[in-house]
């Protein structure tokens, strides 16, 4: 069954007039990108990094389109300069939506690092940060970022938390331990 | 050992003539010059920042505008920062998307620094393996002629590789007023109600 909160988002993006949504994949924004997928009224753009996304949703935006991007927690890390240069210095409309690594019950080490960062760094850029870890909260605040975004040229970022998404992996969690040589 | 015979304000001004209306997106650096001195108008976005972002600011709008042509214009240097989004435009196939790549050879704007085209790297060849059906490395007037003919009757997308002299472009300075360059471009595309009282 599809995420509630994904159901909801996909219908704030059609209410919103979203035509354009960027992503790299994450596995929490899998029934995301397959609901937007199957969704003939909006474009998809899979993008090689997320900072081609700052891009492409400015570039949407100077075309009359509005963009939001998807995009894991990491991804953040990508995007910095572009959105500093772009978004803060022609003040562009930014809407994002971030799925979070690196919280709660994290298993890879290696996200807890730019997980932690994506706070600090966001705002520090002057985006607006608004973290959501329940359901309802999640719509809510998707909805009142669009507005923000969209009708005050605001740069906008909703990060839905690990305890919401779970803290999926499709093969550690699975995997056999390897076999230590030479330790 | 010669270096390419093209000047990049020549080549510029003979593909900028037969524009028509195309909405129009320069990287930054030394193409941001070239644009303002050959063809300033409200339908130019010079892009003062944001290395490696114009191919998929191009792609954006783009896909918003379908039925008018959208050029990026873009250095070598640019062009290899975001080089991923050849990848991106070819899987998207926009059929008004056309990047030419001003290719001298150097990071012009900060020096002259060589970049990697200086040895060989081929930015054409990239984009084709990219998956861009149509590439050109253009490096004679006949090609730029080519080049000319293919920006106004396609297909579309392409990529242009334009081997370039190393010389400085024409010291033309656009605004860098980056709000006021957006909303003068947004006025230009969708009239002044749309631009400014978006819903
Ligand atoms: C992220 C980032 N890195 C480095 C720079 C510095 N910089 C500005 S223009 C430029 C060179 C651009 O070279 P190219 O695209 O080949 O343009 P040219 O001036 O040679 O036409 C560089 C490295 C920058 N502005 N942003
Ligand atoms: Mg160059």
């Amino acid at each position: 069954m599809t995420d509630l909160w994904t159901v909801e988002t996909h219908r704030l993006f059609k209410e919103h007039g979203v035509k354009t949504v960027g992503y790299v994949p994450d596995a929490g924004l899998t029934d995301l990108i397959n609901t937007c997928e199957a969704d003939n009224d909006i474009r998809t753009v899979v993008m090689t990094t997320e900072e081609e996304g700052i891009g492409l949703a400015a570039g949407a935006w100077l075309g009359g389109d509005k963009a939001a991007l998807l995009m894991q927690s990491s991804g953040v890390g990508n995007t910095v300069n572009a959105i500093a240069s772009i978004v803060s210095s022609c003040q562009f409309p930014l809407f994002m939506i971030v799925t979070m690594r690196g919280q709660y019950g994290e298993s890879n080490p290696w996200q807890i690092p730019m997980g932690t960062a994506v706070v600090p760094v966001l705002k520090s850029l002057g985006v607006h940060v608004f973290e959501v870890e329940t359901e309802r909260d999640a719509a809510e605040a998707i909805e009142n970022g669009l507005k923000m975004a969209f009708v005050s040229n605001a740069a906008v970022a909703v990060l839905i938390g690990q305890r919401l998404i779970g803290a999926k992996s499709f093969i550690a969690d699975v995997a056999e331990e390897v076999n230590h040589v030479g330790a | 050992m010669s270096g390419p015979d093209l000047v990049r304000g020549n080549v510029i001004d003979r593909l900028l003539q037969d524009r028509g209306d195309a909405l129009v997106i320069a990287g930054l650096g030394s193409p941001v010059w070239d644009l303002a001195s050959s063809d300033h108008r409200p339908e130019n976005f010079y892009l003062w920042g944001g290395m490696g972002c114009a191919v998929s600011m191009g792609l954006g709008c783009a896909l918003a505008q379908s039925k008018r042509k959208v050029w990026v214009i873009t250095g070598d240097g640019e062009a290899l920062m975001g080089v991923g989004s050849f990848a991106t435009v070819a899987l998207q196939r926009p059929s008004n998307l056309a990047v030419i790549v001003l290719d001298n050879e150097h990071y012009g704007e900060t020096g002259m620094q060589p970049t990697a085209t200086r040895q060989g790297t081929d930015l054409a060849a990239m984009a084709l393996g990219a998956g861009i059906p149509t590439t050109m490395m253009v490096t004679s007037e006949a090609d730029v002629e080519r080049l000319a003919d293919a920006l106004a009757t396609g297909p579309l997308p392409l990529v242009a590789v334009v081997k370039v002299q190393s010389s400085k472009p024409r010291p033309v300075l656009p605004p860098r007023d980056g709000v006021y360059l957006k909303n003068r471009f947004r006025q230009a595309v969708l009239g002044a109600t749309n631009a400014m009282q978006p819903r």
